[in-house]
């Protein structure tokens, strides 16, 4: 019955859509008028402005640094997908590799032309904003995770005010503190790059919530663990970075990685304060009158484009917790 | 370096005080710990004291007055949609109120559609058929996967692209879908209705105290009274009868197509209908994988051995399995519903006045930044709390009683 009632509603509803999708589709042209007379998706707006879409406003002739940036990110994404390579240096290999695509998309080393941070814009914006959050935000997050579990009480105040209050409102409103209330607090003069403010807030809420995951790893950790430690001599810090946190660290990996997803999708919320990441782009791309009314099909586009990352992120994820659910039972 | 020296004095009769230098006193566990804390502390507070004389000199710079009066002056400006009836004429103080409500009103009911379609996508997930398991998964995949913003723009993008409402997509000439919003009948303002309401309420009140009888008279003596029937029969008569001798009132306004846009009945507005739309499926995604995940969580075991002490599948459902999986779903839910709410403030994106919004506009005509932003994270901060104390309870109420 009910196989029935799903198969109708399949019947209904895919051959429209793969009418308007394929076959009445138009694929590819330069004149916005040719979809006017087709009946079905115009899919040339994706051709025409796949560019701006993925780049922004960065200059045209030095997109190859933005495919290079795209390029470094996703192939070291790769290589850290391996659990060989697992160690605190790969963390050290990210913050170089932040640091370099930061260079690369900012220029005026190496004969570079030097590009303006206001210039930046798309799928480099969008991976580099990413990576930074998670990059900048781990280490924030462990620390506040230790602080909240801290025997010293001011600090444990601090840290669980910190965590709570972050956690209680929206992203978009911290964002928005950091671009408005930043400058108010700065000596006059003083300016803040405004990709920096932003990227400033994401990092504090990415921060806020691994905060909490990596304390319940924490707690997770048989406390003979800390007992045998201190037993040793070993200091605190010792402890913390040789004993306890490669243990929790590996118990929480896949509920990270939710959070991980998470960020990557919060990078779109930039593009309220007006920063051109994808979606952005993709907006400033269609004020082009010519064009705006196929502003279906591009967010159809950015919809999947978005979709394949996190997508693979998340299909990783699942891998990884069967993987590692496995190693412990054996 | 606590052990060494508290090993060391032991074994000696005549404590001797270890002498006061530098060395010994970092060496002090206790003075070491107030030490740091007194750092983090005085950075902090410093931070915070250089922070606020740079507002204080940029504000009597610009001369620009601080505090909270500003609240009772005129605000001056229009919101879209205000069920307090706002004008541009009241305080801003009405137009938070107006704001908080509208934020509301689009998460309550994305709460509800969330739930409802979560639930059902997550038990179609479970099913033995196939196609059912694999269209709920695509869903979830689909809706999980992507940004809630591009989905929400998405929405809106398909709604303003409707047609015009003198074509508008109706059902039967009773609703409108339009480049306007959906227009939808609504009942004609009549008392008698608020009567149905609370008999209805008054009567789904008694048929959970009835449950709760008949459950503990079970438990003394051992008869089964069949009061389920009884209380379908109560929950759908009570209301039905006020109604009835109400004098049936049953006259419906269907919205008309006058001038250049509907009137009569309820009105939604696209950028209502776009963020409740987002919000509803985005969220509806996770809760789908809670409740799967909650459902999974309860052992075959406890099945099976409420089939072999003869239970009936309703009280395997409502006895065995229910209350175990509640245990598993309802702090990750919690957690979706806050976030839910907060995410609302997306609608700033498509234009629909929710709190983040109009205090932007605030912000905009009455220069107090800093007010209108404390104002805005207190709101927020105490709507998220609100909800997590409500799951909080309730989640104590499902949770296991050790006995």
């Amino acid at each position: 019955m009910l196989t029935l009632l799903a198969m109708w509603a399949l019947f209904v509803t895919i051959p429209d859509f793969i009418s308007w999708a394929f076959i009445n589709a138009v694929w590819q042209t330069d004149d916005s008028k040719d979809c006017q007379v087709a009946a079905g998706a115009c899919w040339a707006v994706i051709t025409e402005k796949h560019r701006v879409m993925l780049f922004g406003t960065f200059p045209y002739d030095e997109h190859w640094r933005g495919v290079l940036a795209i390029a470094i990110i996703i192939i070291l994404a790769v290589i850290s997908g391996f659990k060989r390579f697992w160690s605190y240096r790969l963390f050290l290999v990210w913050l170089v590799a932040t640091a370099l695509v930061f260079l690369l998309l900012l220029g005026g080393v190496f004969g570079l032309k030097p590009i303006g941070t206001y210039q930046w814009g798309g799928l480099p914006l969008t991976l580099l904003l990413f990576v930074g959050t998670v990059v900048g935000g781990m280490p924030l997050a462990v620390l506040l995770a230790l602080g909240r579990r801290s025997s010293l009480p001011a600090i444990k105040a601090l840290c669980i005010g910190f965590i709570e209050i972050i956690r209680g409102v929206p992203l978009i409103t911290v964002l928005f503190m950091a671009s408005l209330m930043f400058p108010l607090f700065m000596p006059e003069g003083v300016t803040i790059n405004k990709l920096l403010r932003a990227e400033i807030g994401m990092i504090m809420f990415f921060a806020a919530y691994a905060a909490e995951i990596v304390r319940g790893g924490l707690q997770a950790i048989s406390l003979g663990q800390y007992e045998a430690a201190e037993a040793i001599g070993l200091s605190y810090w010792q402890k913390t970075n040789r004993i306890i946190l490669p243990q929790a660290l590996r118990i929480v990996l896949p509920a990270l990685m939710s959070d991980v997803i998470r960020a990557f999708k919060n990078t779109t919320f930039v593009s309220i304060i007006g920063l051109f990441d994808v979606l952005g782009a993709t907006a400033t791309a269609l004020e082009d009158l010519l064009w705006v009314r196929y502003a279906l099909e591009a967010y159809i586009f950015i919809f999947i484009l978005y979709f394949v990352f996190c997508f693979s992120m998340s299909k990783y994820s699942a891998h990884l917790e069967r993987d590692l659910s496995e190693g412990r039972n054996l | 370096m606590r052990q060494t020296t508290a090993s060391l004095s032991r074994g000696r009769p005549p404590p001797k005080r270890p002498p006061i230098n530098l060395q010994g006193l970092w060496h002090n566990v206790g003075f070491r710990n107030f030490a740091y804390q007194l750092l983090v502390v005085g950075t902090i507070i410093g931070l915070a004291v250089f922070m606020v004389t740079n507002v204080q000199d940029a504000l009597s710079k610009r001369g620009i007055s601080t505090g909270f009066g500003f609240l009772f002056e005129e605000a001056g400006f229009d919101i879209g949609e205000a069920l307090t009836g706002f004008e541009s004429t009241d305080t801003f103080l009405l137009a938070y109120g107006t704001a908080v409500l509208n934020t509301l009103k689009v998460s309550v009911l994305g709460v509800v559609f969330a739930t409802a379609l979560g639930v059902i996508l997550g038990i179609a997930r479970l099913s033995s058929n196939v196609l059912i398991s694999k269209l709920s998964s695509t869903y979830v995949e689909l809706f999980r996967n992507t940004p809630l913003l591009v989905q929400v723009i998405f929405w809106y993008t398909i709604i303003t692209k409707m047609p015009h409402p003198k074509q508008a997509w109706s059902l039967s000439d009773w609703a409108f879908l339009s480049n306007r919003g959906l227009n939808v009948p609504w009942p004609a303002a009549n008392p008698v209705y608020f009567w149905t309401a609370l008999a209805f309420a008054l009567a789904c009140l008694s048929a959970i105290l009835i449950v709760r009888w008949a459950d503990a008279r079970r438990r003394r003596t051992g008869h089964k009274i069949p009061v389920l029937w009884w209380n379908i029969v109560l929950v759908l008569a009570a209301p039905f009868l006020v109604w009835w001798f109400g004098g049936a009132p049953s006259e419906l306004v269907i919205p008309k197509f006058k001038g250049f846009n509907f009137v009569g009945g309820v009105s939604l507005s696209p950028e209502f209908l776009a963020l409740l739309l987002g919000l509803s499926l985005y969220i509806a995604a996770f809760i789908a994988e809670i409740v799967r995940s909650g459902i999974q969580s309860v052992s075959r075991g406890q099945i099976e051995a409420a089939h072999a002490v003869c239970l009936s599948p309703g009280d395997t459902y409502r006895k065995v399995i229910l209350p175990q999986a509640l245990r598993v779903i309802i702090p990750p839910a919690a957690a979706q519903y806050v976030s839910l709410v907060k995410n609302s403030s997306l609608g700033v994106a498509i234009g629909y006045p929710e709190l983040f919004n109009i205090n932007n506009t605030i912000i905009t005509l009455s220069g107090h930044t800093l007010e209108a932003i404390g104002m805005m994270m207190a709101i927020y901060l105490s709507i998220s709390f609100t909800i997590a104390a409500i799951m909080n309870l309730y989640n104590r109420a499902v949770q296991i009683k050790e006995r």
